[in-house]
């Protein structure tokens, strides 16, 4: 069987969009001039009569899907995920958050590996200032399947949701026939050694990793937290028993992702080991994805030498 | 449903009286915001007595005309007016106003009934007026979005961001009422920044535009009906209304003091025997 092309996880939310709109009349999708790029644009030339582009206008595009969501719509707002989260933060934290709406924020263009266009482009604090708002749910789907049924759950499930998606393409990690399971994690591989946490991208750099520590005799379990918030406390839990050592690994700024929601978690259940991998405290820069992946530690080989680190950590 | 209907001398009596709650409300409960919504008092009763499709009864009927209070400081004169239309008591209101455990939040609060929307953070408002008045196009009703500004509100750049919207998009169940009190927290609106000229703003922007004596009850009642006379247009309405902050109380009309401070025991007595006197109202 041949290997699947990597594709974007704005792909799969683009195409599950149209799909939902087919089913269900009260789905009315937001754009702030961006729709090409977020894939919003497959809903608007389907349904052009339940599709606006607002301009460029990021907070009276969530000002207006709150209202519509206050009536009873299922509103989508999309734009890059920078734009989107910081610009209109107020709007999200009182218009949607505040009142509980169905509003769905789809955000691609997250992350380092939007890659060229350099730090205003590249969101390193989304995830952190999403989950520390009360009503929202965050989620980041780990592949292109997985934005088709992240997609698919944020529509049919009542209240605000932040999902992250990418511009880069994801490797295949999951199959069509998968089921989502919201906040849930899945193993996508079992290990004794230490744990590796992860979400979107730097998941198939953890996979990579872990294979390459397995040559070293080391065994690795990895983890994707596809729903960060809430997080799966059961197989945090879990893996700090059976593992003793876990590594969070996330393409974001380093102070309050997901990495500091888990150390939190630990810090009172079962203090373990922990080492994180993610961007520390710096703007990015420009360059191609993967090389932004190498420049700030999330590829697959400082995986590697953090691992080592943690373990010895765990021998003391 | 309509909503009752008043005569003007009882809404004036109803004016009156809703002054002197509204210090009263504040004094009580040490804090809230009394200058601003004594500027809004016969706005609010002419949309409840005069104008709005309503049922207390059902707070949710689907054909009810809408109100978002932008300015959701105004909880005083709002949450009077509410109960003055039947949504609640006005004994539940007066003894739980901004008190914990009571849902008479200090900011317009969709608990309450009759609010449809939360407010606070200043600039929102009419981007989810919007929103509501896009419902009732896919809903196929015909009911009306009103949402209330505060002057020093309209400095925000995401009312300007909404204006071009609602005028792009033709939304003219849309009616847009700025108390123009010409006070903010700090000091005069038009010395802190300038808003005007709002004329040519908001017609530039595509907008109906209406200016009006806020504190008289025909020139209010003219503009509502001149606002619904013109659906059809395809143009949103703005209504300015000429207002005075602290309107009624000598000594509290167009301070700025008064935004965000509740009366001291002293000013209280001394403002409730100008009301009782009627010399400014």
């Amino acid at each position: 069987m041949s290997q699947p092309q990597p594709r974007p996880t704005r792909d799969g939310f683009g195409e599950e969009l149209v799909e939902l709109g087919y089913e269900d009349e009260k789905i009315i999708v937001f754009s702030a001039d961006l729709e090409d790029s977020t894939r919003a644009e497959y809903f608007k030339f389907k349904f052009p009569n339940r599709f606006y582009n607002v301009g460029i206008a990021e907070q009276n595009m969530v000002g207006i899907a709150a209202g519509l969501a206050k009536e009873g719509f299922t509103t989508f707002v999309t734009s890059f995920a920078v734009f989107l989260t910081n610009r209109a933060y107020d709007f999200i934290r009182i218009s949607v958050c505040y009142s509980n709406l169905n509003v769905k924020l789809c955000a691609s263009h997250a992350g380092v590996t939007v890659g060229e266009d350099g730090a205003t482009a590249q969101s390193l604090e989304d995830v952190a200032i999403m989950s520390v708002l009360p009503n929202m749910r965050v989620l980041c789907p780990v592949d292109y399947f997985e934005a088709r049924r992240i997609t698919r759950f944020v529509a049919n499930e009542y209240g605000p949701f932040y999902v992250r998606l990418s511009r880069a393409p994801y490797p295949i990690i999951t199959s069509e026939s998968d089921r989502f399971e919201f906040g849930k994690a899945s193993v996508l591989e079992e290990g004794e050694d230490l744990t590796i946490i992860s979400y979107g991208i730097t998941v198939s750099e953890s996979l990579k990793a872990a294979e390459e520590l397995r040559k070293e005799g080391i065994s690795t379990r990895v983890v994707n937290m596809s729903t960060i918030k809430p997080f799966d406390e059961k197989i945090v839990l879990r893996s700090a028993e059976e593992t003793g050592a876990i590594l969070v690994v996330e393409e974001h700024e380093i102070t309050n992702g997901l990495g500091s929601m888990i150390a939190r978690f630990l810090a009172t259940k079962r203090p373990t080991p922990m080492e994180f991998i993610a961007v520390n405290d710096e703007f990015g820069v420009s360059g191609k994805p993967y090389e932004l992946l190498e420049y700030f530690g999330l590829d697959w080989k400082n995986i590697v030498q953090v691992s080592k680190k943690l373990l010895k950590r765990k021998k003391i | 449903m309509v909503g009752q209907k008043v005569d003007i001398s009882v809404l004036k009596d109803m004016a009156r009286e809703f002054r002197e709650k509204i210090l009263l409300m504040t004094y009580y409960a040490g804090s809230g915001h009394p200058g601003g919504s004594m500027s809004l008092v016969e706005i609010m009763l002419s949309l409840y007595f005069y104008k709005l499709r309503y049922d207390p009864r059902n707070p949710l009927w689907e054909d009810r005309d809408r109100v978002v209070i932008s300015k959701g400081h105004a909880t005083p004169v709002v949450y009077l007016t509410l109960a003055k239309a039947g949504f609640f008591s006005e004994d539940d209101l007066m003894k739980g106003f901004r008190r914990f455990g009571s849902v008479f939040q200090g900011h317009v609060y969709t608990g309450v009934s009759g609010i449809e929307f939360n407010t606070g953070s200043l600039g929102q408002g009419l981007s989810a007026g919007i929103g509501m008045a896009l419902a009732a196009r896919y809903k196929k009703k015909d009911f009306d979005v009103y949402v209330i500004l505060g002057d020093g509100e309209v400095q925000e750049g995401s009312v300007w961001e909404a204006a071009m919207f609602a005028s792009h998009h033709k939304i003219d169940n849309l009616c847009a009422i700025i108390d123009y009190n010409k006070v903010q927290e700090n000091g005069f609106v038009n010395e802190i920044l300038s808003i005007e000229p709002l004329k040519d703003r908001w017609e530039s922007f595509g907008w109906n535009y209406i200016e009006i004596d806020g504190h008289k009850f025909e020139q209010v009642f003219d503009a509502l009906d001149a606002f619904t006379s013109s659906k059809g247009g395809g143009r949103p309405t703005v209504i300015v209304a000429n207002t005075i902050k602290g309107k009624g109380v000598s000594f509290m009309e167009f301070k700025h003091t008064y935004h965000g401070r509740a009366p001291t025991k002293e000013e209280l007595e001394k403002a409730l025997a100008e009301i009782k006197g009627g010399n400014t109202v």
